[in-house]
């Protein structure tokens, strides 16, 4: 992941970074000119190379801190290439590649085969990491004062920071812990009492800052020793610790949890959580493969295939139907307003583009307030203070969307159409006049046909962005009015991109992943397929002419 | 005026806004004033009317339609009374007290998201006009294995939007934020970062479409007369291709300025956040009750947007029926 960086200056890298390879070339008149340039250049050059080699040297020294030697290795190989791109002589499209490749395929390629593995995993809220962290924080979570505890006389110390522990045991050791650095001896200042109060590189926290970071104190627990099954200690007061056990104990040798007090077994149950045999969960899970899980819980699971299957045939019917509205709206327009002697044509223009100019994510929010149905100037006003369900009526809702959308797409269709129809030669249609066809038939058999082939590809791709118009459906009815029978945060006018959106990152439930990389690879095969099945079309549309 | 929907004052809204279409109505369509020659005068409106009287009718009632929703707003950022029902009485009190008060709520630093949005789109635009125009160039100028290989690698990726990856991006992004939290998640360098990685796609082949039609005979001399292939790349070429760099640059700040998705799930803490981000939050949980301060916040958003692309409206109109949707 770390590869990021050497990308964070590369933009302004790369350019200059060209002018010196062909230097030789150089000759005649302009020679001392050019020279001069690319010393210049070579300069730039230097500079610009040596900021990210330096970004990615420290870049690779935090991965080997991290330990992290896959990144480590990736980040290796990537400063390399880039350092052999531009310093050898030729390769010259490397040159100008290289930039751009480098954030394509971080944050396009790489996303997208992520994705991909991110839908066989069961990634998500209570399974987000690995399965010792789950372990370890199981253990935390489940911490309990032991009944008969020694009293540690304690003082919080603080550096850079991180909060610690030093404590003096009832035998009068003194120890430093930290809640990631298990208790461990140390020298330190006592007073007369024999109670430590502090020790080098660390403050003591004063009564004040006790009180200030009181929550925060009161939430730290520092282990015993490595083992996690000796306990923790924690303090409820900020001046004396005691030591607190886990209900719950880990045997690494069965991998099992076992809970003390009530003797239930919890174990692996293969789907990254520790379940007893009733069933009961432990939480956190973490992170395992799921295989196809996601895929198969989406079509088997009938609480999740119903509404993915109305999302998806509403998907379809709103990028469709979004398509032609503003086509046919467009069309209209371009052929009422290709008259060459109407006046004020410019003016009919310039204000018909503006919804078109109007940034796209207002204008939801506006009709937002338009359609409001208590408040909104169309129940108010229009309509006399009728209370119409403009946005929460499962079919109304679909109208009002494709209203908007109407609102804002007509412009672009009226200005592509009136181009289109601007450039079939007048010709054409005077051959057909004179051979006696009437305006509808010159049209219908003569300028749509024609017209169609200009303008099919950019439909196409009007259909691509429509299907995954996230913002105005989202901003305008936020995908509801939901479903409420439904298994997964769906509504009567979700598309799948909202989907994803809500699945993966919404507040009613849960966060979910795995099962929203799936839907995205599911709208990923869809558009892939339509578009490649629908350009090959037009480009036998094409060669026809 | 209480009802634009309706044609005839609808009609009448659109005068008052377009005086020269009101103005050649007038006089084109208004009924003969002297009975001298009543006959002839209504022939020739007749006639007029159905050739191309009918098309002005049409025209009011699309001016009413788009242009409606816009004025609705920017009334309503002029009421003092604040309210959603307050906004219904159009232009009833013209007041600038709620573009005063946008300024004024800690909670919604209405001023760092305008300027938060500004940047990130002007980082980006800039940034995707380079790494564009150097691969356009690249693909344009020079020959090399792999060369139609990458066209088509180009298309394919663009078949999936960034948007369709932001569970994998927020996570990619976490991951870069443990190792450095300066471009991770929270910031808006590594918000950046990642529109720039959809800086190559349909761009580029814009770019390089237009870089096509540039003779190469001028790189040819150039290279004559001893310049290097940068040289000639920043100085000769970069130059005459200017325009589609304009509509590319546009574009991209545009659609940055539209984005919510990314930005919504990249920055989290208010001081950060984008327009779009920002406001949409401010509106969707108190939507009445904030009406006016957030027509406001949209009237002033707007402005710039709307003022580029009408200034620039012909050099998009060019580069977006080449192939690029809003």
């Amino acid at each position: 992941m770390s590869t990021t960086t050497p990308g964070a200056a590369a933009p302004e890298t790369a350019p200059p970074v060209d002018p010196p390879a062909p230097r030789p070339r150089t000759s005649g008149g302009s020679a001392r000119r050019s020279r001069g340039q690319s010393l210049r250049g070579l300069l730039i050059k230097i500079v610009l190379l040596g900021i990210v080699d330096a970004i990615a040297l420290f870049a690779m020294f935090v991965l080997v801190m991290q330990e992290s030697w896959l990144v480590f290795g990736i980040a290796a190989v990537v400063t390399v290439v880039i350092n052999l791109i531009y310093l050898r002589p030729g390769w010259l499209p490397a040159k100008y590649l290289a930039p751009g490749v480098f954030f394509l395929a971080l944050f396009q390629i790489f996303v997208v085969g992520y994705s991909g593995y991110i839908a066989f995993t069961n990634y998500g809220d209570g399974h987000n990491s690995t399965k010792e962290d789950a372990i370890e924080s199981i253990i935390a979570n489940s911490l309990t004062r032991v009944p008969d505890s020694p009293t540690y006389r304690l003082t919080v110390v603080e550096q850079l920071g991180t909060y610690g522990f030093l404590v003096t045991d009832p035998d009068g050791e003194t120890l430093l812990g930290t809640p990631d650095q298990p208790l461990d001896e140390v020298d330190a200042e006592e007073d007369s009492t024999g109670k430590a109060v502090g020790v080098a590189g660390w403050n003591s926290l004063a009564f004040g800052d006790l009180l200030a970071n009181q929550s925060l104190i009161a939430d730290l627990s520092v282990p015993l020793s490595d083992d996690p099954n000796d306990g923790a200690l924690r303090t409820p007061d900020g001046s004396n610790a005691y030591v607190y056990t886990s209900d719950l104990v880990y045997d690494e040798a069965s991998d099992t949890f076992t809970d003390t007090t009530g003797g239930t077994v919890y174990r692996d149950g293969g789907e990254g959580a520790f379940v007893s045999d009733a069933g009961q969960e432990l939480q956190p899970g973490w992170k395992i493969d799921v295989g196809f899980d996601n895929f198969v819980r989406a079509f088997t699971n009938e609480d999740i295939r119903g509404p993915l299957l109305s999302v998806t045939v509403w998907t379809f019917a709103f990028a469709i139907l979004s398509v032609a509205s503003t086509f046919a709206l467009g069309l209209f327009l371009a052929i009422v307003f290709n008259a060459p002697h109407m006046r004020g044509k410019k003016i009919y223009r310039v204000i018909m583009v503006l919804p078109y100019a109007f940034p796209g994510f207002l204008s939801a929010l506006v009709f937002l307030g338009l359609f409001n149905q208590q408040f909104g100037f169309f129940n108010q006003v229009l309509l006399g203070g009728a209370s119409i369900p403009w946005l929460t009526d499962p079919w109304l809702a679909k109208f009002s969307i494709l209203f908007v959308n109407l609102w804002l797409g007509f412009p672009y269709m009226f200005l592509i159409c009136t181009g289109a129809l601007q450039s079939i030669p007048e010709e054409l249609a005077e051959a057909a006049t004179v051979d006696g066809a009437r305006p509808w038939a010159v049209f219908r058999l003569i300028k749509f046909p024609l017209l169609l082939v200009s303008v099919a590809p950019l439909l196409i791709s009007s259909f691509a962005f429509n299907f995954n118009n996230f913002n105005l459906i989202y901003m305008l009815t936020g995908g509801g009015p939901r479903d409420v029978t439904a298994g997964v945060d769906a509504g009567a006018t979700d598309i799948l991109i909202t989907l994803v959106y809500k699945v993966a990152f919404g507040e009613g439930t849960g966060r979910d992943y795995g099962l929203a990389s799936a839907f995205a690879i599911l709208i990923f095969l869809i558009v892939a397929t339509i578009s490649i099945v629908s350009f090959r079309k037009t480009k036998a549309l094409e060669e026809l002419n | 005026m209480s009802n634009p929907f309706n044609p005839q004052q609808g009609g009448q809204v659109a005068d008052r806004l377009n005086p020269l279409v009101a103005g050649s109505q007038a006089t084109d369509a208004a009924p003969p004033a002297s009975r001298a020659i009543p006959v002839r005068r209504r022939r020739g409106f007749v006639r007029w009317f159905l050739d191309t009287g009918w098309r002005h009718l049409i025209g009011i009632v699309m001016l009413v339609f788009a242009a409606f929703p816009l004025l609705y707003v920017l009334s309503a950022s002029l009421n003092p009374t604040g309210t959603l029902v307050g906004s219904n009485e159009l232009f009833r009190t013209i007041d600038f007290s709620n573009y005063v008060e946008l300024f004024q709520r800690p909670q919604q630093p209405y001023a760092a998201w305008f300027l938060n949005t500004l940047v990130i789109g002007l980082v980006t635009a800039a940034g995707t006009v380079f790494l564009g125009a150097l691969a356009a160039y690249a693909f344009s100028r020079l020959r090399f294995t792999g060369r139609r290989v990458g066209l088509l690698t180009l298309l394919l990726v663009q078949m999936f939007p960034q948007l369709l990856g932001v569970v994998a991006i927020f996570l990619l992004m976490s991951g870069i934020g443990e190792i450095f939290p300066q471009i991770g998640i929270g910031t808006q360098a590594g918000l950046i970062l990642v529109y720039l990685g959809g800086a190559l796609g349909v761009n580029t082949y814009l770019m390089y479409g237009f870089f096509n039609t540039i003779p190469i005979s001028i790189d040819e001399a150039a290279k004559l007369d001893g310049a290097s292939h940068a040289q000639i790349f920043f100085t000769i070429v970069l130059r005459l291709v200017a325009p589609i760099l304009a509509v590319v640059g546009l574009l991209s700040f545009i659609g940055t300025f539209s984005e919510f998705v990314i930005a919504s799930i990249m920055l989290t803490d208010p001081q950060t956040q984008t327009l779009a981000v920002g406001l949409y939050q401010f509106v969707s949980q108190e939507t009445s009750r904030n009406w006016a301060i957030f027509s406001a916040g949209a009237v002033l958003a707007a402005i710039p947007v709307m003022a580029l692309f009408l200034y620039l409206q012909k050099y998009i109109v060019g580069g977006l029926t080449a192939g690029s949707v809003k």
